[in-house]
């Protein structure tokens, strides 16, 4: 039946959501399993990372095609449209955490525990620091250093150009944006393909960090509170841009297949907004983390 | 959106899909709603019944039935069942069949997305008590999963870390599927300040969610790089710090409480008044003090932690901010008693449910005001005086209040008026047994016995015992509540659209039981 303009589109019984829920319950499982080295934990894991492809692909590809089919009235866009802005908020909160982690120790446990003269005597404290029983930190940038000291990487090199990636991809969707609702399909396609290399440009500086620190630095996850509130919130900022990046690709897809249109175009807009949301927490790192 | 929000059901809609695969693929609210709720009541018998390996443990000194790691294992799986199997699942299953029907939606906002809300649980729930069966057994430190204990248990910890995780986002997926059909898909005319309470309820308590499980997510996710991946979050030689586990946990665990009452009182909003025979007194600022508890809660977190060594500023703030919420809660408490006020009271299951929930809430809520003194907690903190007070609260303010939901919007779900006789059966058993287990464990915490320690010194026995066998018959009386339910579902008498006289709102304008699908087109509010 047509979603013609006042209707609600009320789909019919679905599949998918069971099936995705067993996915991520193989997931985790493998996981643990996994974790514990017992043997069947990375099948159990893969299987379970299978059943979740298998899904996005078949639930959101039903979706897209119901979208198309102009199924969604207004009051439906608008539905998509909450779901997708406090879906980023709670995404919001779960980076809180890990900010509220840095902030923590680099505010209370640090300085108490340099503070302390009974346990850790010698321990001085300061930023970045391994804890008082980790590596010496010996200033950033300091390649190659002795066992027992680890440095840390420098705002002013991939960082910033990391940054001026990121920003630069959220002005290029907005153009794309800009196009869509311009009718513009060549432009629109030009700079949203412009906008996803520079996602995936930043990936590339970013895994080259890690190995950089890895390999060079002696800067690990297992750094002391540094490493893990370093490596924890960037990574899970770049598993983000990740997700926003193939976000964007199969938007970018659709666009190649003459979807969207310049009044109904929420997939574009809840990638878009997810992209700003990522762009957003990358400047509050690259601040936080990386320049104070 | 007053224009457009006729809603089109799908051509084979009309038919209700057969069998299992109804269950499994729906996307019907009052179906997911009903999965919600049974789970729900699932996971309350399971949980009850690690309640009652505790109990049994606790009847006198000694060690009789477990050893002391099954024991913690119990105390901590209880609470996880209880919280995030028990009473947040019937929380929305209540949402999930009562906010369409309240505010004139046709379904959901986004119901794909609420079957898959649901079907996240069970897996989640497999994961969570599965963890009782690897190697090393459940998690065994506390619901709280404080570090180091946490860091240094088995595989069944792990399990349970993801349990949380997809339990987080089912409440999450969830929270935003009520925001939305609240914000987006009220009946034309149906304004904000029209909204039932049990709405406006819940649309905070989603809000709540939506801010704290992911913070609860955060703080898992480095227990478990804690544990395997190296970091050092919560390790002081790493310069990190385990009381940071306790900040960011109660950060969550803090609204996590507001979200396990305020739906309730919303449910008291609706009961009260009906079997008094008036409106809600005080509908204005019952809303403003649900908005201002929901504020407050995340500026209280610290009162869990006050015997963890906080700088002296940090206690009274915390002390002092604890201390305001009993202002809202008040006028939440004045409010229900004002609506009774020369009312033309009659005193069904529901209703009683009602007031003793009120009343026994109450007792929670003061013997929490004690504990938020400061100096005060430092003698409670971690007694079983603590496991009196939050018993009181959830157990008396929100089980009793979906107790009495249940028998309050049964007969308009299933068409049959629930057995009366029964029903306040059930109701005296409980509220009796309730107050003969928890009760004593005022006494019990005052005088300084420990919580989760599976024995005790001798001149605990006689509260213990005393405290036990209410336990078992509480427990037993929810069989009560089953053999109702069933029997109400199976048979009974029929109920008239309306059910109560006294009851006012949309729901009771359609047919009993109501039809699968319902405000197809929107109904007009004045």
């Amino acid at each position: 039946m047509s979603g013609d303009h006042g209707t609600y589109y009320l789909p019919d019984p679905t599949k998918w959501p069971v099936i995705t829920s067993m996915g991520l319950f193989l997931l985790a499982l493998g996981f643990t399993l996994n974790i514990h080295s017992v043997a069947p934990g990375p099948w159990v894991m893969l299987v379970g990372a299978l059943v979740i492809v298998v899904m996005m692909f078949s639930w959101f590809g039903q979706v897209a095609g119901e979208s198309e089919a102009g199924r969604y009235g207004h009051q439906v866009d608008t539905s998509f449209r909450m779901g997708m802005g406090w879906f980023i908020f709670s995404e919001v909160m779960f980076f809180a955490a890990f900010f509220g982690a840095l902030f923590y120790a680099r505010i209370f446990s640090v300085p108490w525990l340099a503070g302390d003269e009974v346990l850790w005597p010698g321990y001085e404290g300061g930023w970045p620091t391994a804890g008082p029983t980790g590596a010496n930190y010996i200033g950033p940038d300091a390649h190659e250093p002795a066992a027992g000291q680890f440095s840390s990487i420098g705002a002013l090199g991939v960082p910033l150009l990391n940054t001026v990636l990121l920003l630069a991809s959220s002005v290029t969707v907005t153009i794309a944006h800009w196009a869509l609702k311009a009718q513009q399909r060549g432009r629109l396609a030009f700079w949203l393909l412009v906008s996803v290399v520079l996602g995936f440009a930043f990936l590339y500086f970013q895994v080259g960090e890690y190995m950089e620190a890895y390999q060079h630095l002696g800067l690990t996850l297992g750094s002391g509170v540094y490493g893990a509130t370093f490596f924890m919130l960037t990574g899970f900022h770049g598993f983000h841009v990740t997700v926003g990046a193939i976000t964007l690709t199969v938007i970018l897809v659709r666009c190649l297949r003459g979807h969207f249109s310049p009044d109904n175009h929420f997939g574009f807009e809840g990638a878009a907004w997810y992209w700003h949301f990522v762009d957003t927490v990358w400047v509050g790192l690259f601040i936080f983390v990386y320049i104070l | 959106m007053s224009e457009e929000i006729t809603a089109v059901a799908d051509h084979h809609h009309d038919d209700i899909p057969k069998g299992l695969s109804r269950w499994l693929f729906t996307t019907n609210h009052k179906d997911i709603g009903t999965l919600y709720l049974w789970f729900s009541f699932m996971m309350f018998i399971i949980g009850g019944a690690m309640a009652l390996v505790i109990r049994a443990e606790l009847f006198q000194p000694g060690l009789q039935l477990v050893n002391p790691h099954f024991f913690n294992q119990m105390t901590t799986v209880h609470a996880l069942v209880m919280i995030f199997g028990a009473v947040m699942p019937g929380f929305v299953g209540f949402a999930n069949w009562l906010v369409p029907l309240m505010i004139g939606a046709p379904d959901m906002a986004l119901p794909r997305m609420n079957n898959w809300s649901f079907w996240l649980l069970p897996f989640a729930g497999m994961l969570l008590i599965g963890s009782l069966f690897v190697p090393g057994g459940g998690p065994a430190a506390g619901w709280t999963i404080y570090p180091p204990l946490s860091i240094q248990t088995g595989m069944g910890m792990d399990l349970t870390i993801f349990a949380i995780h997809i339990l987080g986002m089912s409440s999450i997926l969830g929270s935003i599927n009520i925001i939305a059909t609240i914000l987006n898909m009220r009946a034309p005319g149906m304004t904000l300040m029209k909204m039932p309470l049990f709405v406006w309820t819940w649309m905070i308590t989603a809000f709540l969610l939506l801010a704290a499980m992911p913070v609860l997510a955060g703080a898992v996710t480095m227990l478990l790089t804690d544990r395997h991946f190296g970091t050092h979050f919560f390790d002081a030689a790493g310069g990190g710090d385990p009381l940071m586990f306790q900040h960011i946990f109660w950060f969550f665990g803090h609204p996590e409480v507001y979200i396990l009452i305020l739906p309730a009182f919303g449910m008291i909003s609706a009961i009260i008044p009906t079997f008094a025979r008036k409106p809600l007194f005080g509908y204005t600022s019952m809303v403003f003090a649900t908005a201002s508890i929901a504020f407050l809660s995340f500026i209280v977190w610290a009162h869990h932690m006050y015997t963890v060594g906080m700088p002296l500023s940090g206690e009274l703030f915390f002390m002092y901010a604890t201390m305001l919420i009993a202002i809202p809660t008040g006028v939440k408490i004045f409010n229900w008693l004002a609506t009774m006020w020369r009312g033309s009271m009659t005193f069904e299951t529901p209703m009683l449910y009602a007031i003793s929930a009120v009343a026994l809430f109450t007792v929670g809520g003061l013997t929490g005001v004690m504990m938020a003194i400061t100096p005060a907690d430092f003698q409670y903190h971690d007694t079983y005086f603590i496991v009196a007070h939050f018993h009181y609260v959830i157990f008396c303010g929100s089980v009793l209040s979906m107790f009495g939901a249940v028998y309050f919007w049964l007969p308009k779900w299933t068409g049959h008026m629930y057995n009366e006789t029964l029903g306040k059966w059930h109701f005296w058993l409980t509220v009796i047994a309730f107050n003969v287990t928890f009760f004593p464990q005022h006494f019990l915490g005052f005088a300084g016995m420990p919580r989760r320690i599976p024995d005790y010194a001798q001149q605990f026995t006689e509260f213990n015992m005393v405290s036990s066998i209410g336990a078992f018959v509480l427990g037993f009386s929810q069989i009560l509540l089953l053999i109702n339910v069933v029997r109400t579902i199976k048979a009974g008498q029929p109920a008239s659209d309306q059910v109560w006289e006294g009851a006012e709102g949309l729901e009771w304008t359609l047919p009993s039981p109501t039809p699968y699908h319902t405000f197809v087109t929107p109904p007009k509010v004045s």
